[in-house]
Order: structure tokens, then C-alpha cells, then sequence
């Protein structure tokens, strides 16, 4: 439903500002709530724009996928619908730590989110400029647009990504900006600003866009997407559009002389930006500087489309003058005749300490108020689609008077990131990583829906046909546990079969078999000619389930201690001032970032075990009281 | 001490106004044994086994009976009031004749009444936090003052406190996250040209494994050095231990606590020599009798001197001599009146005495001098683990396995090293504090 602009006045339960990643996955989740709500954006056709890579998923991020699939969310879909190379990254290793990624097309992928957006009943798009918040009685009230115009709503999401106070760097010259081409919204910016919040200031950067026409692709090496695709979403059946290869090419020495000859021109090592940039996401500049041993980076040409020439060359983003990026990129092989058609950048721009968010990615400072995506300090568009997801559902959630939902990180990924961000703040900006789940080995892609589909659909984020998807799906492999579970091996026969495991231990039930590592369906079958095999995806999936079998206990004790160390919140009215003993120093920090958990506090710079003992001690008063 | 039942279950599961009770002296025979109660209903409680109202805030005397009327012994009740106590809860104190088996149907009966239960460790002086009657300095000082018995345990927990332990611990801790790194690197950034670390993994775990499994040792040994050395007196009857137990007993300042009676196999002597715990083991009397659960006793307690740290053998000029090891002194009984070569020794009239301390004193000292930076059977058992989870990271590296499970041992190694630095969740730290008190101090 595109509506140009509402009559003033006119009432919404959620508003949210801003259609990229994280506003798109809030506005749908609000909306499938139940909530009447508005997404408000400067352009509607802009909405599901990628600002960045063409890809979506990849290692931790393509959890973060499934887990927003997992609750009905719009990321998983329009990728599977856009996808032309999709790609499992971490094949030959375990199912923990694989990820589904796809290249997506760009306009594809625009197209598939803006359909979904027009067929979501209750949601509202509004073109304009946000302006300004509508504060009543000192919560967030509503938005009020460039134009004059107010919508107001009982809650707000914010997902301005790199709009505040945004300048864009390309060598010595820069400029204010959002997007390349989009303007900045100042005036919102500076409403956040009075209202004091603790704010940093972080960077990151684009490589420059080539024609493709102008690349000598055969004399590349390419990379095809996989035989057997793995899908982003748990609904897809397999790719919907032509597959394409990706180019590999490598940097050369000449290419780090250019760059080495040039940083005093380049924005960041020219001293132009004073933004933390990514560790782990590195410009060529910092490659090179910081990797002075190696003569050479790996380069992946990723086409951005089926219909479009461009060419994002994944692994030389950087800030330098344009025309030394010519210089660079023609001395790559391949790329000896390329024409850039849009320079590489670099972006600085302000983010809101998470610190100041509740849980719920509510802000404590102004009740109603809920941010979302690259305004909180991470990087990624899986990272804000998964924020968005959970900051439009508490928003819905609200508007309906209902406690927050928050999400542990024992259950998921979302869990995990949310909470590193509010617990730990951000020092560069965050992207996800499997390294980041200490239950990584239960948080797999493959059972997000069985992680999170039920409790999703208890608060009404699942529709009708996925619920009957997975029931479907639940119950195939439920029949096929039991199954299993029924079925005895002793340990002779097993061994006598050639699988690694001693003839004189213990009977096992098939499952049981299946958690061996060199054990699969075929000796089953060989060994039990009444076993009628399930279908292939069940085979597989039980599989994964049992590799990690003899791990998961014990995952599932520190995951209830966990869950017992999260449940020790501590008010958020605690008066810190009346707690006798507690320093100075720390009395201003817990003051200032309002820890939801004794488990948060205790993450606080310079928290001692005394000052711990202490909050414990007031907690068990109030409690008491 | 004293084993306290599920701490933390019990202590998180309940509600706040519930009344515990625990023993506040240690078990065995002595001249008073206290109770304390506190909570709502600890008034209440004692007044069920007094028959009778007591005051407020106050004292009495009383006849204690069980729920059938039985007497279980007479005691001073002490009450405090609400505010005016330790806890700063209604507080009652029962201090009774101290026989275990008075004692024990004391806190049997007090366990049948609703609403009561013994205590967790250390919850009395959690509760006293809690009502802001102790502030964390106090406790503290408390726990300090409760644990450091002797000069030795001083200055090995100073050298925790200073950081020996948390230094190595941080050497441990940087090796293991740089081979953490490698394993991570290898899954998280598989796309990016990452070199095969796998051998550098497995070189890295085993290096810090060996030093921790060395460690581990060190620490069993503090843990002796806290819970004291154990030095047997054996011989052959009326060669003149006890005699010399009690010489040893009568020395000024020597004693600190007597537990005799606790067990009818060995008499056991707490002692403080040269500034470390000693506990000196009589096994006095057992050859005296053909008794057969007697007989059954004199084993345990050859076996118990036989795995004391050192034994002191009184030898008479016609016995036999003991095999004589490293752990061993051989001294000549009586020597009041019995004469002989090499040193002897007589409790009767102290000769030898002071010199046997002194031998005692140098022998544990040479030991002390292998203590490494670790102090507790905590530590000792945080090291283990993190030697074993390391070693299983180690394998898994080897066989090139799956790096997220090689990846999960090293995350439970962290997790072991981080636990002996007291770097862990909030939870941990807390019952780890509060449990170094003792039930009902």
C-alpha cells in the first residue's frame, strides 16, 4: 500500500523512519503484529536499496538470515528471489559454522522487498523527510516531517543508518551526505543530540564501481555458486533466476606503490576522518599499511546484477583521490583496461551508544523510541535487518501496552548481538561472527526455525503458510527421530560394518549411530533393511543434528546458568546514590548506562567483584522489601 | 568447613523471608556448641522447643524438647530483636552442651519445623549485607581473619592477592586467545586468504596444557599447605607418644584446636609450627586389644600414617627399626631412661623436643619451597580442567577435526582460566565469595 502522505494527524500505533534494511524488517514485523504502521522514507523506490556489497548472508550474517526468516521476516525471501550465486561458505567444515550466502541482484532484490512491502496489509509507506520527533509527556509521540507535516504514533523506530551528521569522503574533498546522492537529515540529528545521549563516531568504506564491459574476464579465474544451492529462506525450493560466476583477480606489488605513493591523499591516512573504522573489513590503504609483508590481496568481481555491467570488487574499498583509484585498479589483472563508473568512497558518521538501549532496542532516555541498524554502531545489512526485526516487533508491542520480548544468547544470534551491544557498547562498527555465540555449536543456521519459530509465532510475527510449513516440516522430522530412537546396533555389528568404534561398547539406537563421524544413512540402511530411509533433507538434517549431539548437554547447562545470570535484572529506577560503598567513578558509569542485568554491570569497564557484591546485596533488599 | 547442602540451588530458589538456622561451632565434643537462627520466625522456633514464650531481646535458660516431649538438652537462649542482631533479622542463638549427638537432634528437630532450613555458606553474612549490618570491607576482613590461620597461609594468599597467580594466569590466558584467534580465524574468515594454522594450534595447546598440568600440582600442594601437613607419631605401645603428644600439646602457643574424640582410631592434634599447619596424628592404644572392629580401626590408621607427609617413629633399644624413607624421623623413646645411639627423645622430660620441631619445621619448609603461584584446591582443579580441555583441543587440531569443536575446547579452557581469576559471571563470583564463609559465622 504506497501512500504518497497521510492528512495531518492522522493515527499510526508505529511509525518507523527510514526503508533500508533494518526499517524494512521493522515496519513488516510491526505490521504483522497487528499494528497499524508507517514506514517513512525520502523515496519509495528506494526502499531495499543494498548501499553496499551485492550479497546477502555469509558467515554469521547468514544466521542472522535464517533467524529473521525464522520469524516470518522479508531478508531471507527477497534474496532467495534476487539470488544469482548462491554459495555456502564453510562447506568442508562443521554445520555450526556454515552460512548460506547468495549475490544478489540488485534491482531483483529492490524489486522482491518493495513487492512484499505493497502486499503487507496494515503497513503504510509515506515518502518525505523526517524532521523531527513529536514529544508528549516525555515519550516519543511521533514524527514530524520536513514538510510540516506530523504523523503520530504510539511508538517510533528510528533506522537512519549513516544519515547522522554523514560526511562522505573521496580523497581530499568532502562533502555531508547520507547514501551517495541522498541528503543528510541534520535536524533529526541534532533532536537526538539534545537529548544528550552518549554518541560516537565510526567509518567505513566503498570500493569503486566498474564496467563490468571493460573487465577481461577470460583471463580470470571464476568462481561458479554451488552445484547443490542452499537457500537463504526456509520457504525457498531453489534459485529462481540464471546463476552467475564470480571473477577472481589479485592485487601485485604495483598496485601497493600506487597505494603506498598516494595515502597522504587518501581521506583516512590523510587525517580527514577521525572515525574507528572496521578491523576486519579493511580498506586497501589499511591493507596495505597494515599487512606491509604481503604483495598481494585477494579481489572477488561480483556482478550486481543480471541486466546491469557493474561490478562491485569486493576487497579494495577505500578513500583515496579518484583518479589514483584508476591507477590502482588498472594495474590489477583483468582490470588493465577498467572503467570506473562510480569512485570508491568513505563515510563517516555519528552512532547512538547502544549502551543507552534497552534489551528491546528501546531507548531508556525517551520511552516510545526504538532504534534500529547502523545508528546503534553495527555494520551489515543482516545486522540491521535482524534489529529491525526486534525493535518494529517490541515497538508493535508497546503500541499494544505489552511487555518487551528480548532475545538470549542462548537461543539465538539476535541474542548474542543485542546483547554485545547493549552490554558492551561498540568500539568500531559490529558485525557478527560466529566466534561471537559461545553456543554456537547449538545456534546453528540449519534449526534457527526450530530455535525460533515457535516462540515467534506465540507473538504473532508468524503467518498462516509459514506455521504450516514448519508444523509440516516438525512433524517429517519427528516421525523420523522416533524411528530412529527405536532402532538397536550393537557395537560388533557397527564395527564389523567399518565404522570407528570399539565391538565390545554399548548398544546404540540409530541416532545414536548418526553421531558417529564416520557413520551415515547408507549404514543404517545396510545394517537395518526394515529402516525406510526419509527424504533426503531429513537424512541431512538429522545428521547435523547428531554430530553435535555428545556437545550439546553440556551447552545446555551453561545456557540454563545463563538464562538464571539474565534473570537478575536490576531496576531501572535503582537508586545508585544510596548504595554505600559503591565508588565514585562507578556509581557515575552504572548511573549513566543503567545495566538492564547484574550480568551487564558486571561487564562494565573497571566493575570490581566488591561493587558486584554490593548491587547483589541491594537487589536482594529490594527483593526482600 | 562444614559442608553446607546445595548452596546455590537452595539459596536462589527461595524466598527472601524464610528462617535459617545453621551450627555456628565446629562439629565434635566440646565445652559449648551454638546454634544460630535467623529470619522471621527464629524466636518462634526456639520457643517450640523451650515450651515456652522468651523475651524479645534478651536471654533464658531452658529445657529443649523434641516434638514428643523428649528432652535434648539444657541450654542459654540468646534472643536479639529485629535490627538490633548480626543480620540485622530477629536473631536466636542456642548454646547448648557441646555433644554432637545433643546437637544433631537439636538441629533435627529445628529441621522438621515449617519454614525453616539450614543455612547455605556464608548466608548468615550474606544477610547481614543485605541488611546493610556489614559493609563489604567488614566482610572482607571477616573472611580474611576466619582463613588465614597461620603465618605461612599469610603470606601464600599475599602472593595470590599480589598477583603471581594473575600473572601467569594473563600469560596463559594471551597464548590461549592467540591459538583462539587461529582456530576462529580459520572458520570466520574462510573467505579471506587465511594460512592453515592448524599445527600452530596444536603446538600452542600443548605448550600451555604442559605448564598448566605443572601448575596444577603446585596448587595441590598450597592446597596442603592451607588444610595443614599431616605428621604421624607411630611406635610400638608405651614407647611414650602420647607422652609426647601431650609435651608437644602443652608447648605455649601451640595449640589450635583439639579434635580428639572425633574418631576412636587416631587422636589428631592441630599445631602451628614455624608458621604452618600441622595436624600430629596419635595412634596411641591400638595394639592394646584383639578386638576386632578395634583391629579394623588400627588398619585405617596405618594407613592414614602411612599417607601422612611425614612420620615420626619412636623406636625402643629391642624393637625394631621402621624403613627409614625421605618422610621419616627415627627417634630413640624414652630417652629419660633408656639410653641408646643417635637422638632420642623424651616427653616426660621435653629432652628432644624442641629439636623435633625444629626438624618437623625444616622438612615441611623444603616442600613450601615447590609451592607455585597457585593457592587453592579451586585453583588446582580450574588448571586440570583447563589441561584437559586444552589437550582435547590439542588432538582435535592434529587430526585436522572440525575447528568448531576444537574451537569449543578452547573456549572451555578460557572459561577454566578466566575461573581462576575470578573473571567469570556474576553468579560464580558471588556464591564463590560468600562461600568462603562458614555456616552460621
Amino acid at each position: 500500500m504506497f501512500h504518497v502522505k497521510q492528512p495531518e494527524g492522522s493515527d499510526f500505533d508505529v511509525v518507523v523512519v527510514g526503508g533500508g534494511h533494518a526499517g524494512t524488517e521493522a515496519a513488516h514485523a510491526a505490521a504483522r503484529l497487528g499494528a497499524r504502521t508507517a514506514l517513512v522514507t525520502l523515496k519509495a523506490d528506494a526502499i531495499g536499496t543494498m548501499s553496499c556489497n551485492p550479497a546477502i548472508g555469509g558467515l554469521g550474517k547468514g544466521h542472522l538470515v535464517r533467524e529473521v526468516d525464522a520469524m516470518d521476516g522479508v531478508m531471507g525471501r527477497a534474496a532467495d528471489a534476487a539470488g544469482i550465486q548462491f554459495r555456502l561458505l564453510n562447506r568442508s567444515k562443521g554445520p555450526a559454522v556454515q552460512g548460506p550466502r547468495t549475490q544478489a541482484d540488485r534491482r531483483l532484490y529492490r524489486e522482491a522487498v518493495q513487492a512484499m512491502t505493497r502486499a503487507c496489509a496494515g503497513l503504510t509507506v509515506i515518502e518525505g523527510e523526517a524532521a523531527d520527533l513529536i514529544l508528549e509527556g516525555g515519550r516519543a509521540a511521533g514524527l514530524r516531517l520536513a514538510d510540516g507535516s506530523a504523523i503520530r504514533a504510539r511508538a517510533v523506530v528510528l533506522t537512519t543508518g549513516t544519515f547522522l551528521n554523514g560526511v562522505i569522503h573521496v580523497g581530499d574533498r568532502s562533502r555531508p551526505g547520507g547514501r551517495l546522492g541522498e541528503p543528510p537529515s541534520k535536524a533529526l540529528a541534532d533532536r537526538l543530540y539534545g537529548l544528550g545521549l552518549p554518541m560516537g563516531r565510526l567509518k567505513t568504506g566503498t570500493p569503486p564501481r566498474l564496467d563490468g564491459r571493460t573487465i577481461a574476464w577470460d583471463r580470470l579465474e571464476m568462481q561458479p555458486g554451488d552445484e547443490d544451492p542452499v537457500m537463504l529462506s526456509f520457504l525457498s525450493e531453489g534459485p529462481v533466476v540464471p546463476q552467475i560466476a564470480c571473477g577472481i583477480t589479485r592485487t601485485n606489488s604495483v598496485t601497493h606503490a600506487i597505494i603506498r605513493d598516494n595515502l597522504h591523499r587518501s581521506a583516512m591516512y590523510g587525517g580527514h576522518i577521525a572515525g574507528v573504522g572496521p578491523r576486519y573489513c579493511p580498506s586497501i590503504e589499511d591493507k596495505v599499511v597494515r599487512f606491509a609483508d604481503k604483495d598481494s590481496h585477494q579481489v572477488f568481481l561480483e556482478p550486481e546484477g543480471l541486466d546491469d555491467d557493474t561490478v562491485y570488487p569486493n576487497g579494495i574499498s577505500t578513500s583515496l583521490p579518484a583518479e589514483v583509484q584508476e591507477a590502482y585498479v588498472r594495474s590489477i589483472a583483468g582490470l588493465e583496461r577498467a572503467v570506473i563508473t562510480q569512485p570508491g568512497y568513505a563515510i563517516e558518521y555519528d552512532y547512538v551508544d547502544p549502551r543507552a538501549l534497552t534489551p528491546a532496542l528501546a531507548l531508556k532516555a525517551l520511552p516510545g523510541l526504538f532504534l534500529a541498524g547502523q545508528i546503534n554502531g553495527t555494520t551489515g545489512y543482516e545486522e540491521a535487518a535482524a534489529q529491525g526485526l526486534v525493535a518494529g516487533l517490541n515497538a508493535a508491542r508497546e503500541a499494544k501496552g505489552e511487555g518487551p520480548v528480548e532475545f538470549s544468547r542462548a537461543t539465538s544470534y539476535i541474542g548474542v548481538m543485542i546483547d554485545d551491544l547493549v552490554s558492551r557498547g561498540v568500539s568500531e562498527p559490529y558485525r557478527m561472527f560466529t566466534s561471537r555465540a559461545e553456543f554456537r555449536l547449538s545456534l546453528r543456521a540449519d534449526n534457527a526455525d526450530q530455535r525460533l519459530t515457535p516462540a515467534a509465532r506465540e507473538w504473532g510475527l508468524v503467518g498462516e503458510a509459514r506455521w504450516a510449513a514448519f508444523a509440516a516440516k516438525m512433524e517429517a522430522l519427528e516421525a523420523a527421530r522416533s524411528d530412529l530412537r527405536a532402532r538397536r546396533f550393537t557395537a560388533r555389528r557397527l564395527h564389523a560394518a567399518g565404522l570407528n568404534l570399539a565391538p565390545d561398547g554399548e548398544t546404540r539406537d540409530g541416532l545414536g549411530v548418526l553421531a558417529l563421524a564416520d557413520a551415515g544413512w547408507e549404514h543404517l540402511a545396510a545394517l537395518d533393511p526394515t529402516l525406510v530411509l526419509p527424504a533426503p533433507w531429513v537424512q541431512a538434517q538429522l545428521r547435523r543434528e547428531a554430530q553435535y549431539a555428545q556437545y550439546l548437554d553440556r551447552q545446555a547447562r551453561d545456557a540454563e546458568a545463563l538464562k538464571r545470570e539474565e534473570a537478575r535484572r536490576l531496576p531501572p529506577d535503582l537508586d545508585y546514590a544510596a548504595i554505600p560503598g559503591l565508588s565514585f567513578e562507578l556509581r557515575q558509569k552504572l548511573e549513566r548506562l543503567r545495566p538492564a542485568t547484574l550480568r551487564h554491570a558486571a561487564q562494565i569497564d573497571g566493575m570490581t567483584p566488591a561493587a558486584l557484591l554490593l548491587l547483589a546485596a541491594r537487589l536482594k533488599a529490594r527483593e526482600a522489601a | 568447613m562444614p559442608d553446607g547442602t546445595a548452596p546455590e540451588e537452595v539459596r536462589r530458589g527461595d524466598p527472601p523471608a524464610d528462617t535459617i538456622f545453621a551450627p555456628a561451632t565446629p562439629p565434635g565434643r566440646s565445652g559449648i556448641a551454638v546454634i544460630r537462627l535467623s529470619g522471621p520466625r527464629a524466636r518462634e522456633a526456639v520457643e517450640a522447643l523451650a515450651g515456652g514464650p522468651l523475651p524479645v531481646h534478651g536471654r533464658a535458660l531452658r529445657i529443649l524438647r523434641d516434638e514428643t516431649g523428649e528432652p535434648l538438652d539444657e541450654a542459654l537462649i540468646l534472643t536479639f530483636a529485629e535490627g538490633r542482631s548480626f543480620t540485622g533479622e530477629e536473631t536466636a542463638e542456642i548454646q547448648g552442651h557441646g555433644s554432637p549427638a545433643a546437637v544433631a537432634a537439636i538441629l533435627g528437630a529445628l529441621g522438621r519445623q515449617r519454614g525453616l532450613r539450614l543455612a547455605a555458606p556464608g548466608e548468615f553474612a550474606q544477610r547481614a549485607l543485605a541488611h546493610g549490618r556489614l559493609d563489604l570491607a567488614r566482610i572482607e576482613g571477616l573472611s580474611a581473619l576466619l582463613e588465614a590461620e597461620t603465618e605461612a597461609q599469610r603470606r601464600q594468599a599475599m602472593r595470590v592477592f599480589q598477583g603471581a597467580l594473575g600473572k601467569r594466569a594473563e600469560d596463559w590466558r594471551e597464548r590461549l586467545l592467540q591459538a583462539a584467534a587461529l582456530t576462529e580465524a580459520m572458520i570466520d574468515f574462510a573467505e579471506e586468504d587465511i594460512p592453515e594454522a592448524l599445527p600452530e594450534i596444536a603446538r600452542l595447546c600443548g605448550e600451555i596444557a604442559g605448564e598448566l598440568e605443572a601448575e596444577a600440582r603446585g596448587a595441590r600442594l598450597a592446597e596442603r599447605l592451607r588444610e595443614g601437613f599431616e605428621v604421624a607419631i607411630v611406635g610400638p605401645p608405651n614407647a611414650g607418644k602420647s607422652t609426647l603428644l601431650n609435651r608437644l600439646a602443652g608447648r605455649e602457643a601451640a595449640l589450635v584446636s583439639d579434635v580428639a574424640g572425633t574418631t576412636r582410631d587416631v587422636i589428631e592434634l592441630r599445631m602451628v609450627l614455624d608458621g604452618m599447619p600441622v595436624t600430629l596424628l596419635d595412634t596411641a592404644g591400638l595394639r592394646e586389644t584383639a578386638d576386632s572392629v578395634e583391629r579394623m580401626g588400627g588398619e585405617r590408621a596405618r594407613a592414614r600414617a602411612a599417607a601422612a607427609d611425614l612420620r615420626v617413629h619412636l623406636v625402643l633399644p629391642d624393637g625394631p627399626r621402621p624403613a627409614e624413607g625421605p618422610d621419616d624421623i627415627v627417634l630413640r623413646a624414652q630417652a629419660d631412661r633408656l639410653a641408646g645411639e643417635g637422638p632420642g627423645i623424651s616427653g616426660l622430660t621435653g629432652e628432644g623436643v624442641e629439636a623435633l620441631v625444629a626438624e618437623i619445621a625444616r622438612r615441611l619448609s623444603a616442600r613450601t619451597a615447590a609451592l607455585g603461584a597457585g593457592l587453592t584446591a579451586r585453583h588446582a582443579h580450574a588448571m586440570a580442567e583447563g589441561a584437559a580441555a586444552l589437550r582435547e583441543a590439542e588432538a582435535l587440531a592434529r587430526a585436522g577435526a572440525a575447528p568448531e569443536l576444537a574451537g569449543e575446547a578452547l573456549r572451555r579452557a578460557l572459561a577454566a582460566l578466566d575461573a581462576l581469576v575470578g573473571r567469570v559471571g556474576t553468579e560464580d563470583i558471588l556464591g564463590a565469595i560468600f562461600q568462603r564463609f562458614c555456616i552460621g559465622k
